[in-house]
């Protein structure tokens, strides 16, 4: 807390308020790195007000060049507060790969809580069963805990650190193997490009 | 109008109606189903395939424009939010004691959380923020 606090006092706009300890070379990377943050946001926030409006007027981009400015310039006071930052290394080509699979998935889900939901007995059995995740990352776990909710017939209920708590409307006794299926997936996507990205 | 041009017609308005079916089933199933928990997963129906069908056939009505690129924007962001929003209600009524049918008592790990006694339901948030 007070290291927060101490970092929001100093100058806004410089990265001080990450611990470095090689002083010269870090700091010069971590604000070619910010740069470059920077850059990147702006261009994209830049694209999504275009395709938000999609109109062309010199007045209306006059008002997006200056709310994207804006909104970079907000990003930047939020980071020298934030200490934690989010590291987002999927490779796009395995996330697609992964939204793929998973949309099968979820289309055959839906076809069988569709089927429980219609027929006349409504063969429910419900159960609260706990799923060993094996994502290192904050983000991986996130996706696995969305893909499972996302998932018809399946809710993440509780995280803890080293497994969900899920439920299921209509168990049986291979919604584990799938599950582990899913969480080898998910996994796959978060730790490989790692080690190339940073 | 051209042959591409009906296919994609059909398309869309099988992709629309097949989307509204499924809003349908999935409230059907939020009357039908009885208790909390298993309503949960019907309205999850209405959540994935009601809304993937539904934008799919939107888009196809659209066709290549700027309106196509928004309603994929929505999608992505519905299928963010949709499973964050279950699974806090979901662990709201966990932690508040709603069980579902056929369990006869809490999951270990919750038991240990919380105390026996009812308490206030703010309470086990406030805990978990200190903890960690």
């Amino acid at each position: 807390m007070a290291r927060k606090l101490a970092s929001l006092t100093i100058e806004n706009g410089e990265s001080i308020s990450r611990p470095n300890f090689h002083f010269d070379t870090a700091t010069d990377l971590n604000t070619g790195r910010d740069m470059v943050r920077m850059i990147g946001a702006a261009l994209g926030l830049g694209a999504l007000w275009w395709l938000m409006s999609g109109l062309f007027t010199p007045l209306l981009l006059c008002l997006g060049v200056i709310s994207v400015v804006i909104a970079v310039w907000v990003f930047e006071r939020m980071d020298a507060a934030d200490e934690g930052r989010l590291e987002f290394s999927f490779s796009l080509f395995r996330l697609a790969k992964y939204s793929l699979w998973l949309l099968v998935e979820i289309a055959k889900a839906n076809w069988q809580v569709t089927k429980i939901i219609l027929s006349s007995k409504m063969p429910i059995r419900q159960k609260l069963f706990n799923v060993k995740i094996s994502q290192q990352s904050d983000i991986g776990q996130v996706v696995f805990a969305n893909s499972i909710t996302l998932t018809p017939g399946t809710i993440t209920v509780e995280t803890e650190s080293d497994h969900f708590l899920v439920h299921a409307v209509a168990y049986n006794e291979t919604d584990i193997d799938a599950l582990a299926e899913m969480d080898r997936r998910v996994t796959e996507i978060e730790s490989i490009p790692q080690q190339g990205l940073s | 109008m051209t042959g591409a041009e009906l296919i994609i017609e059909v398309l869309s308005w099988i992709a629309i109606v097949g989307g509204g079916l499924f809003v349908i089933i999935g409230s059907v199933g939020v009357v039908r189903f009885p208790d909390f928990w298993s309503r949960l997963h019907a309205a999850s129906i209405v959540d994935s395939a009601g809304v993937i069908l539904l934008v799919v056939g939107m888009c196809l009505q659209a066709g290549p424009t700027l309106i196509t690129v928004k309603l994929l924007i929505i999608g992505v962001f519905l299928f963010i939010t949709g499973p964050t929003a279950t699974h806090a209600v979901a662990n709201a009524a966990l932690v508040s004691g709603v069980l579902p049918l056929g369990e006869m008592k809490r999951p270990k790990t919750i038991a240990k959380k919380q105390p026996a006694k009812a308490a206030p339901v703010t309470s086990p948030r406030k805990k978990k923020a200190r903890k960690s």
